[in-house]
């Protein structure tokens, strides 16, 4: 080969210089864009319903009062009805779900290995994939007549409906946050408390959990966050009636439900069209600080 | 071609090598020598400025290269062009063999299929790895044994036609034939470029470089001609425990 | 001597047996439920699946017919999201993969790509009429519609196509970087080529949920019932999961099989495309390139 000496003249900013920096731009563009897009969210619901937080309403009234009779002569904005029907579908749905959820995490995380390892997991894959259309329609189709005559009720579409089909829907993401907890655990501790000769079980229950504690912690708020967040599946199984529910079997209407089911109803600008961006801006607060504390609950476990 | 004054390499704010000066000459071998976290790679990674590459390493101190200043280059990637490169670990890119050498002429912007045939066959043929890959030059270049894909290394550096050649530890993770066949292939190299060589493997320094310089814990002790340094004749009492293995 | 189990050992043995079969259960029995779906929705919805049902409009007010304009639709607004999702979505993910410090901002990139994934569907249904129907005044249309369903499922493509590229050695770069390639090159030649196909697993996977979801669309481009296929982005669409909504809430006189029959099209859809993205999942792991 020509042996040049070296070339300090070669020094010259070349189109590969220049196209490296165009996409390092556009590269960044790209970076802030789920910035860009979560504040653009809040402030797009913000300014449809911001008019009604400052003029209209009584914020005290509207989070406290359970008269939501957006379409009466006197129209009243009065949540807090919808508030107790999400809380309670979303509680029903994680008492129901948190106690398989985990059970599964543990037994795909800990006791299987291998192919029924695999298969397990793809079944829980599975489970997430069902669209939730889907799963409002199984609520209507088959839990309404499927409560209705176990329990020997009149309407099967209610709390425990609701719940049970959130329930299905919360647990995949809890079972896979979890498992990845139980996970990330040192297999040296495992190893050091079998040597000790204890049972798998028992050092699940001893040393796996407990050093978990965190993750699981934190697979359960995602859990709530799905549940909280759930929309067709509540609306189509939790029935109509915006009242505080007494008992399981009360229908009831969620916060998420009640937006999908008058949105399309209003009239651009008005009070009720504002007032259920309202509650959109209630749904972004509270799923962003359930977020939120997952997420600073999994940052502590990475210190460790 | 290299000359280095009062060089300081920093982590942080925590020096890890310098004050160092010396000089590299044209057509030299040039060895660098002492025990590890020495600030041998430190020292390296200023040359051809791969420092950027390593979160919280900067250095100040003068670098020249060619005449100019590394820190005054406005196209780095002009500037790595003209160095070659072989790591302690080999690394065979996930291309075919014939794509791996043509990688670097290709990012030079040569397109003419009949260049880059010559330029990989030849690289090829220096680097002591032809007649091995010659009918499989579409093999994934990951896929490799350690030897060939250190081979391969080197190929990739030969194909830039470089004027300088930097090697860390290259024989660490290779079997000693092929580091034998590599060795053989630097001797003649040095005809065509200067070569600056970090080993641990003091006998290897012995072999090959012409001058060599000992670091011992992030300071360069001395620098004087490869025989001298190995038949006693130190300025410093350390390079000669070292070189008789008192310490490793 | 020999080791005999004490009673101690033989309890624990048995509360370890008991406690394994109790978890296993638990499993079971959250998988059971797509079995059961699934086979319910082939039993009540086989009937209906016909060349004639898929390809064909609906009639008689929805109440027979079709779904052809749905499926359609839902093929269209798929395309339309994953067209504005994936670039965006891939230049992120190299970003944060290839370029970005190790600093507070780069957190709070990723804290907002947790956030925007836990926005609940009906939040983002009304950010799409706020701003691409209204704002934009795109109006009902297929684009706000898709445009919605791109922002709800950014952040999975961001996700995926992140792993995929942190799964490239890093002395690949380094090899690269050494030899005078910019960070583009390398990442253009050598980083982005072997992580395409984790890539496409998390694009298959999109597509599977944008497929199912209805709230998104509701309000922003997809409608029940409209005469005429939509000419272009700017129309309105059915869709699918919308349809199987109405279908199923709204409409009164529908035959029993025929919800069923668009849930088993809607589901068949879903788990065939999660199908294939494990299935490909799968066979990528056997084929090692390094």
């Amino acid at each position: 080969m020509a042996q040049t000496p070296a070339d300090a003249n070669a020094d010259r900013r070349t189109a590969d210089w220049y196209v490296d920096k165009v996409a390092e731009v556009l590269m960044f563009l790209g970076g802030i864009s789920a910035i860009v897009l979560i504040v653009g969210i809040f402030v797009f619901i913000t300014k449809e319903g911001v008019a009604f937080i400052f003029t209209t309403m009584d914020v005290w009234e509207f989070l406290t009062s359970p008269a939501w009779r957006p379409t009466s002569d006197n129209a009243t904005y009065g949540s807090f009805a919808l508030i107790v029907g999400t809380a309670s579908v979303t509680g029903t749905a994680v008492l129901a779900a948190v106690p398989f959820s985990l059970g599964a995490a543990i037994y795909i995380a800990e006791f299987s290995t291998g192919r029924t390892r695999e298969i397990l997991k793809i079944g829980v894959e599975l489970l997430a994939a069902i669209p939730s259309v889907v799963w409002g329609f199984i609520g209507l189709s088959i839990m309404n007549p499927l409560i209705i005559h176990l329990f020997d009720v009149p309407v099967g579409l209610n709390v425990l409906n609701a719940g049970i089909i959130l329930g299905l829907m919360a647990a995949p993401i809890m079972t896979t946050i979890a498992e990845d907890a139980l996970e990330a655990v040192p297999d040296k501790y495992r190893e050091a408390a079998e040597a000790l000769g204890a049972t798998r079980w028992q050092v699940t229950w001893r040393v796996v959990l407990p050093a978990s504690k965190n993750g699981l912690l934190a697979a359960i708020l995602l859990g709530v966050g799905r549940g909280f967040g759930e929309t067709m599946a509540v609306l189509m199984a939790s029935g109509h009636s915006v009242n505080v529910p007494d008992s399981l079997f009360d229908s009831v209407r969620a916060l998420t439900a009640t937006i999908a089911a008058e949105l399309g109803e209003t009239a651009v600008g008005s009070d009720h069209y504002q007032a259920l961006f309202t509650l959109g801006i209630l749904l972004f607060v509270v799923t962003f600080l359930i977020n939120l504390t997952a997420d600073l609950v999994v940052r502590g476990i990475r210190k460790e | 071609m290299v000359e280095v004054k009062d060089l300081s390499v920093f982590y942080g704010s925590t020096k890890v090598l310098g004050p160092v000066s010396l000089d590299v000459r044209q057509n030299e071998i040039f060895g660098i020598i002492g025990p590890a976290n020495s600030g041998k790679t430190s020292f390296l990674r200023c040359l051809n400025r791969m420092d950027t590459f390593v979160e919280g390493l900067s250095f100040e101190g003068s670098v020249k290269f060619a005449g100019k200043e590394v820190k005054d280059w406005r196209n780095l990637y002009a500037l790595r062009r003209q160095i070659g490169v072989v790591f302690p670990l080999p690394v065979g890119l996930p291309l075919t063999v014939y794509e791996n050498v043509a990688f670097a002429p290709r990012t030079a912007g040569i397109r003419d299929k009949g260049v880059l045939d010559d330029i990989v066959e030849r690289s090829l043929r220096r680097a002591a790895l032809w007649d091995e890959v010659k009918d499989r030059l579409n093999a994934l270049g990951s896929l490799l044994s350690g030897g060939q894909q250190q081979r391969l290394t080197i190929a990739r550096a030969l194909s830039q036609d470089p004027k300088l050649l930097l090697l860390d530890e290259f024989s660490i993770a290779v079997d000693p034939v092929t580091t034998m066949r590599i060795e053989d292939v630097l001797k003649e190299l040095r005809e065509e470029m200067t070569i600056i060589l970090v080993t641990n493997l003091v006998q290897q320094a012995r072999r090959l470089a012409d001058r060599t310089a000992f670091f011992l814990m992030g300071e360069c002790v001395e620098v004087a001609d490869t025989e001298d340094l190995f038949t006693g004749e130190v300025a410093d009492t350390r390079t000669r425990e070292y070189v008789e293995g008192r310490f490793g | 001597m020999q080791f005999q189990a004490t009673a101690l050992n033989r309890r624990a043995a048995r509360t370890e047996m008991i406690m394994k079969a109790l978890f296993l259960g638990m499993t079971l029995l959250l998988i059971l439920p797509v079995v059961v779906i699934l086979a319910l929705l082939v039993k009540e919805g086989a009937p209906m699946i016909s060349y004639e049902f898929l390809f064909s409009e609906p009639k008689n007010g929805m109440t027979a017919g079709g779904i052809f304009p749905a499926l359609l639709g839902t093929v269209a607004l798929v395309v339309v999201a994953l067209l504005a999702s994936v670039p965006v979505g891939v230049a992120a993910a190299i970003y944060l993969s290839e370029y970005a410090p190790d600093n507070g901002f780069t957190r709070l990139i990723n804290l907002a790509i947790i956030n925007l994934a836990g926005v609940p569907s009906i939040v983002h249904a009304l950010f799409g009429v706020g701003a691409f129907v209204l704002f934009f005044k795109f109006g009902t249309s297929i684009l706000a519609a898709s445009l919605t369903l791109a922002v709800m499922t950014l952040p999975v493509v961001i996700v995926a196509t992140r792993e995929s590229l942190q799964a490239v050695p890093h002395a690949f770069r380094e090899a690269c970087w050494s030899m005078g390639a910019t960070r583009w090159q390398t990442i253009w030649r050598v980083v982005l080529p072997n992580a395409i196909s984790g890539i496409l697993t998390g694009v298959i996977l999109e597509v599977s949920r944008t497929a199912g979801e209805t709230a998104p669309i509701m309000f922003t481009g997809a409608a029940f019932f409209l005469p005429f296929l939509p000419q272009s982005v700017f129309d309105q669409t059915m869709a699918m999961s919308l349809h199987l909504y109405v279908i199923s809430t709204q409409v009164p006189g529908v035959p029993d099989a025929l919800p069923y029959g668009v849930a088993l099209v809607l589901i068949g859809m879903v788990l065939a495309m999660n199908s294939v993205s494990i299935c490909f999942r799968v066979w990528l792991r056997g084929r090692r390139k390094w």
